[in-house]
């Protein structure tokens, strides 16, 4: 009888189901994958080292671009880390947008998961379904910013700028719709044999291994930890708003599904209770030390016109200190570790991104799984490699 | 919150002892300062001991003092679900003096790890996979020490003689430009370039 030999095989970084540019080196044998070994780092940018060398408010706009597909959360994160070290408050109002922003953020980035997800196990129509309803969301993006995707609007002490009523009415309005999708979507995934054949079962991962690899978010309610930042450790006031943590029970592939499915339902939820109590007020600190005054004050104030152009020259100086904040980005955890040494410019900046722990357990999971359930793995899982490579 | 913290914080010194240099307290953050060689001692109490059940080790991470003797420090941040709270854990190295590795008890400190030797070349004791991670395969150098400069050594560009990327040290077609920021009436000297010789004639006259 001839040997059998394990054989390797290169999957990416150019592959349409690797979420970018992954490339994964599998030693299979036969169709069973014995080992996966990621190489990831192909879209390294130097974000932390750049932040170094940046201002505080120019660092934002590097938020936006690790996880393209949600930029909200992540801005939001380093917003509340520099408001720590600095020790101002937001206005109620500001706290409200930015709750509205980041849940529309978590949105943009589960419809974009889900139907790359079903796409990757071989389901087409909840791709251009949810695309659809993706753009909606970026016009209200650039509606209240001016940019669709990477919207530089959280800033430290608030947001860029006010939303108009009739943009808040919109939103409200176009919730019902999106409910009508999400059902929609639901009676092509929840139920399908295809589907399910291709994610029961597949990827299982418990609990204490969650908390072993470092899973947060969505992939660790799958597994049936009921943990949400925003219910256990609350910014921002999302204590004020109801709304329930679904969680999973067997940890694979379908459950990670549900979840995020059930999620997107109670951000709607969310959404509806902000626009209904939204407060009246200012949208951004009035300490304009840090937030920059408004165009109509600096028409006709010297001080304005100064803190205008120290603001946008030099930046704020943060008192030198740390912390570590993290806020629940649709991914999981998002944290960042910040340092300031008292200038204008981070000292360290280090970037916990959820998308980096999920990876890691990639081999953990799939190990001795078919050659395509690695593919419902890393989809399921949720990585995009711009917070990943970073 | 901050009781429960700081009862935790001096628990902890008072049962680990002189592993631990150090617990500061800021900001509503836990971080205790710990010697290098007791880490996995200590990362395992904290896992495992039950008033603190710090069971998910979320980030670990490297920083540059390079003014320091032990220029680096690495930070390792807990998370405890049961409880509720985190913790920050502090240790110093320098470039020649490896740490043990976490990976025996956390299997996500492993890419971390990678991450850190990667970026700033500490080395892990007991590591099963210390490659890097991050950077281009065959890189030199690690890139988030501070005096590693921003632009880097080498820029790529495909050669169409050679058919293929070729490396070439970076060429800038205008200067990094570093601001100095400080406010003229914060940041600037009294003295003025040269003012020193006039103080060394007083002295003079003065003997």
């Amino acid at each position: 009888m001839a040997e059998i030999k394990n054989y390797n095989i290169n999957f990416g970084p150019q592959h349409p189901a690797a979420h970018g540019v992954l490339r994964l080196v599998l030693e299979m044998d036969g169709e069973v994958i014995e080992r996966a070994d990621p190489h990831i780092g192909l879209l390294h940018r130097g974000t932390e080292k750049l932040i170094e060398h940046k201002t505080y408010v120019q660092s934002i706009g590097y938020f936006d671009r690790l996880d393209y597909s949600s930029p909200q959360c992540q801005e939001h994160a380093f917003a509340l880390a520099t408001e720590k070290l600095l020790g101002i408050g937001v206005p109620a109002r500001g706290q409200a947008i930015r709750v509205l922003y980041a849940e529309i953020g978590r949105l943009l980035n589960h419809l974009m998961n889900i139907s790359a997800f079903a796409m990757d196990v071989g389901a087409m129509t909840p791709m251009l379904w949810s695309f659809e309803h993706r753009e909606k969301l970026m016009v209200f993006c650039e509606r209240a910013c001016g940019a669709r995707m990477h919207m530089h609007y959280f800033r430290p002490g608030g947001v860029a700028m006010d939303v108009q009523q009739e943009l808040l009415d919109d939103i409200y309005a176009w919730c019902p719709s999106f409910l009508d999708i999400l059902d929609d979507t639901e009676t092509l995934l929840t139920e399908n044999r295809i589907f399910k054949q291709r994610t029961v079962n597949i990827g299982v991962i418990d609990a204490e291994q969650c908390q072993d690899w470092g899973f947060t978010g969505a992939n660790l309610r799958a597994s049936g930890v009921a943990w949400d930042l925003r219910k256990s450790q609350p910014y921002d006031g999302y204590e004020k708003y109801d709304f329930q943590i679904p969680v999973g029970k067997n940890g694979d592939c379908y459950d990670r599904y549900l979840i995020r499915m059930l999620e997107m339902r109670e951000s709607i939820k969310i959404i509806r209770q902000v626009i209904d109590n939204m407060p009246i007020g200012p949208a951004k600190s009035i300490d304009h030390k840090v937030t920059p005054p408004s165009r109509t004050d600096m028409k006709h104030s010297m001080e304005a016109l100064i803190h205008h152009f120290k603001l946008y020259t030099e930046g704020f100086k943060v008192p030198a200190g740390e912390t570590y904040t993290a806020v629940e980005a649709p991914k999981g955890e998002f944290g960042v570790y910040l340092i300031s040494d008292g200038s204008n410019k981070p000292y360290r900046c280090k970037i916990r991104a959820p998308g980096f722990a999920s990876l890691q357990a990639t081999e953990f999971i799939s190990k001795g799984h078919m050659l395509a359930d690695i593919v419902a793995n890393i989809g399921s899982v949720d990585v995009v490699f711009g917070e990943v490579d970073r | 919150m901050d009781q429960a913290l700081k009862e935790l914080g001096k628990y902890v010194q008072d049962t680990l002892g002189d592993a631990v240099t150090g617990t500061t307290m800021r900001l509503g953050e836990l971080s205790i300062e710990i010697n290098r060689d007791d880490v996995l001692k200590i990362i395992k109490f904290l896992r495992d001991d039950v008033n603190c059940q710090f069971l998910t080790l979320l980030d670990v991470c490297g920083v540059d003092y390079p003014e320091d003797d032990e220029r680096f420090e690495i930070v390792y941040h807990m998370l405890s679900m049961t409880h509720n709270n985190r913790i920050r854990i502090k240790l110093r190295t320098d470039e020649d003096t490896p740490v043990a590795s976490v990976t025996s008890l956390f299997s996500s400190a492993n890419w971390w790890e990678r991450e850190i030797w990667d970026l700033f070349g500490v080395a892990f004791i007991d590591h099963p996979d210390l490659r890097r991670i991050l950077t281009d395969y065959g890189f030199e150098g690690h890139p988030l020490r501070k005096d590693f400069p921003l632009t880097g050594y080498v820029e790529v560009r495909y050669d169409d003689a050679q058919k293929r990327i070729v490396y070439e040290p970076v060429k800038l077609t205008q200067e990094f430009r570093s601001f100095d920021f400080l406010s003229p009436w914060e940041g600037v000297q009294r003295m003025l370039p040269g003012d020193e010789k006039a103080e060394d004639a007083t002295k003079e006259v003065a003997k």
